[in-house]
C-alpha cells in the first residue's frame, strides 16, 4: 500500500499551522499536514499528544486558535457558521465512543442527517440508510436501538452514519480503543474495506499493526507537534532510531491488547 | 344521619365539578411552565453568561417566593397596577405557570447536563446547526430523562393549585371551603376534597407512567 505515496495528485485536505490552547496549556503547536485524495494517514503517539484535538480541529468541533484549513484547495472560513456546517457535511467523523444518538434506531441514526441536514425525503433517506447499514454488514439490525447493540455494531452504525453523507474525507478518532479485541476486528474490517474503496482518511489509533497495514504515511505526534512522519516501512525500519520505532516497540512490550 | 347524607349528597356534585376547574388550572399552568421551562433550561445550559444569569435570577425569584405571596403580588399588585382587569382564573394560571416554569427549567437543566457531550458533538459533526441539534437530538433525549421529575412537578402543582382559592377561583378547595363554612359538617367536605385531590393525583401519575413506558427506549434503563 505504501508504494502509492506520492502518487496522489489531488489535494483533499490541508492544515496549515493549527494551534490550540486549552486551559492555558498548548495542545497543538502549529501543526500542518496535507492529505491527498485517497491517501490514508495515521496519527500515533502517546496519550495527550494532541491527536484527538487535532482531529476535532479539522472540522472545527474544537475551534483552532490559529491556523488555516483547506478542503480541495478552498479555505474554510472558520467564523462562518454556514460554511462550517457545509464543511462538516463533507468531512465525516468517527468517535472513540461512537456517540450514536441513543433515542434513534440504527436506521434512524444513519437516516436523520440525510433528512434534516441534506433535506432528503423520509423514504429516500431510509432506503439510503438501509444501503449504508448493509455496507457495514448490519442489514439485520436496522430496527435496533444503540443500547441493544454491541460496541462493535455501534461503531459500524457510526461509520454507516458518516458514510451516508458521502464525505470526501473521513476522520477517525481511535475508532477501536473502546472495544474488546474481538469486537475491534469487525470494525477494522469495515475500515479496511473503506480504505480499499479509496476513501481519504486521517486516523488516530493505538492499534499499531492495523496502522502499519493501512497507512500510506505515519504521523508521530508528541506534545502537540508532529515530530516524525513518513512511510511506515522507513519510520519503523529496525535500527532506524526513530522516536516512532521506540514508541512502537514499547507499546509492543507494554500494554497488552493495545496492539 | 339521613339529613347528613342527604345534605352531603346534595353538595357533592358542586364540589365535584370543581375538579374540572382544578384540572384546568393544573393543565394550563403545567403547559405554561413547560413552554417557558424548556427555553429557560436551554438558555441556562447553552446560553451566554448574561442569559444564564437572568435565568438564575428568574428561578431564584419564583422558587424563593411562596405561591400565596406571588398570587397576591400578581393579581392584586402587578396586574391591577397595569389595569389588566385579569380574571382570577387567568391570574391563577399565570402565577402557577411562572412558578412551575422555574421548577421545570431545573428539571430540564438536569437532564440536559446529564446527556453525554458527545451527542451534541456528533450532531454538529454531521452538519446539524445548533438549533437542529437541540431539536432533533438533544431535546428528544432530555425530555425522556425528565419525565420522572416532571411527574413529581405535576403532583406538587396539583396540590399548590388549592392555594388559588384565595383569589376565589371556583376549584375544589374554594368550593369545599364555601360549602363547609355554611354547615356544621366541615370535616366531611374537606375529606371529600382530599379524596378528589388524591384521585386526580393517582389518575395523572398513572397517565404519566404510561407515557414513560411508551417513550422508553429498548435496552435503555433509565
Amino acid at each position: 500500500m505504501n508504494e502509492k505515496t506520492g502518487t496522489f495528485p489531488e489535494p483533499a485536505l490541508r492544515l496549515e499551522e493549527i494551534s490550540k490552547s486549552l486551559g492555558g496549556r498548548l495542545i497543538l503547536d502549529a501543526v500542518s499536514l496535507d492529505l491527498r485524495k485517497g491517501e490514508r494517514k495515521v496519527l500515533i503517539g502517546p496519550s495527550g499528544a494532541g491527536k484527538s484535538t487535532l482531529l476535532q480541529c479539522v472540522n472545527c468541533l474544537v475551534l483552532p486558535d490559529r491556523g488555516r484549513i483547506f478542503l480541495k484547495g478552498e479555505e474554510l472560513d472558520q467564523s462562518d457558521n454556514r460554511a462550517l456546517r457545509l464543511f462538516r457535511r463533507r468531512v465525516g467523523m468517527i468517535f472513540q465512543d461512537f456517540n450514536l444518538f441513543d433515542h434513534l434506531t440504527a436506521l434512524g441514526n444513519v437516516g436523520i442527517a440525510l433528512q434534516k441536514v441534506r433535506g432528503l425525503p423520509k423514504a429516500e433517506a431510509e432506503s439510503r440508510a438501509v444501503e449504508e447499514l448493509a455496507r457495514v454488514g448490519l442489514e439485520g439490525k436496522a430496527s435496533m436501538y444503540p443500547a441493544e447493540l454491541s460496541g462493535g455494531q455501534k461503531q459500524r452504525v457510526a461509520i454507516a452514519r458518516a458514510l451516508a453523507m458521502d464525505p470526501e474525507v473521513i476522520l477517525l478518532d481511535e475508532p477501536t480503543s473502546a472495544l474488546d479485541p474481538e469486537l475491534a476486528g469487525e470494525v477494522l474490517t469495515v475500515i479496511r474495506d473503506l480504505a480499499d474503496g479509496g476513501m481519504t482518511m486521517l486516523m488516530a489509533t493505538h492499534q499499531m499493526d492495523f496502522a502499519l497495514a493501512l497507512a500510506d504515511e505515519i504521523l508521530f505526534m508528541e506534545q502537540g507537534r508532529i515530530i516524525e512522519q513518513g512511510v511506515p516501512s522507513l519510520l519503523l525500519a529496525p535500527g532506524s532510531g526513530t522516536r516512532t520505532l521506540d514508541f512502537c516497540s514499547r507499546l509492543a512490550l507494554g500494554a497488552e491488547g493495545r496492539i | 344521619m339521613l339529613a347528613y347524607l342527604a345534605a352531603v349528597a346534595g353538595e357533592a356534585p358542586y364540589i365535584l365539578s370543581g375538579s374540572l376547574v382544578t384540572l384546568g388550572v393544573v393543565c394550563a399552568s403545567l403547559g405554561l411552565g413547560f413552554c417557558m421551562g424548556v427555553p429557560l433550561a436551554l438558555a441556562q445550559v447553552y446560553g451566554l453568561p448574561t442569559a444564564r444569569r437572568l435565568v438564575a435570577v428568574y428561578t431564584w425569584f419564583f422558587r424563593g417566593t411562596p405561591i400565596l405571596v406571588l398570587l397576591y403580588l400578581f393579581h392584586f399588585g402587578l396586574f391591577d397596577a397595569l389595569n389588566l382587569n385579569m380574571p382570577a382564573l387567568v391570574s391563577a394560571c399565570i402565577v402557577l405557570g411562572l412558578a412551575s416554569s422555574a421548577y421545570q427549567s431545573q428539571i430540564f437543566r438536569g437532564s440536559l447536563e446529564a446527556l453525554p457531550a458527545g451527542q451534541f458533538k456528533a450532531a454538529r459533526a454531521l452538519g446539524f446547526s445548533s438549533v437542529q441539534s437541540v431539536r432533533h437530538i438533544i431535546l428528544p433525549q432530555a425530555l425522556r430523562l425528565s419525565l420522572p421529575g416532571w411527574s413529581n412537578e405535576y403532583s406538587i402543582l396539583l396540590k399548590d393549585s388549592a392555594l388559588v382559592y384565595v383569589l376565589g377561583v371556583p376549584e375544589i378547595m374554594t368550593r369545599a371551603h364555601f360549602v363547609a363554612s355554611r354547615t356544621s359538617w366541615h370535616v366531611t367536605y374537606y375529606i371529600l376534597a382530599a379524596l378528589l385531590y388524591l384521585a386526580i393525583t393517582a389518575l395523572g401519575l398513572k397517565l404519566l407512567r404510561l407515557l414513560e413506558k411508551k417513550t422508553r427506549l429498548p435496552g435503555y434503563n433509565l
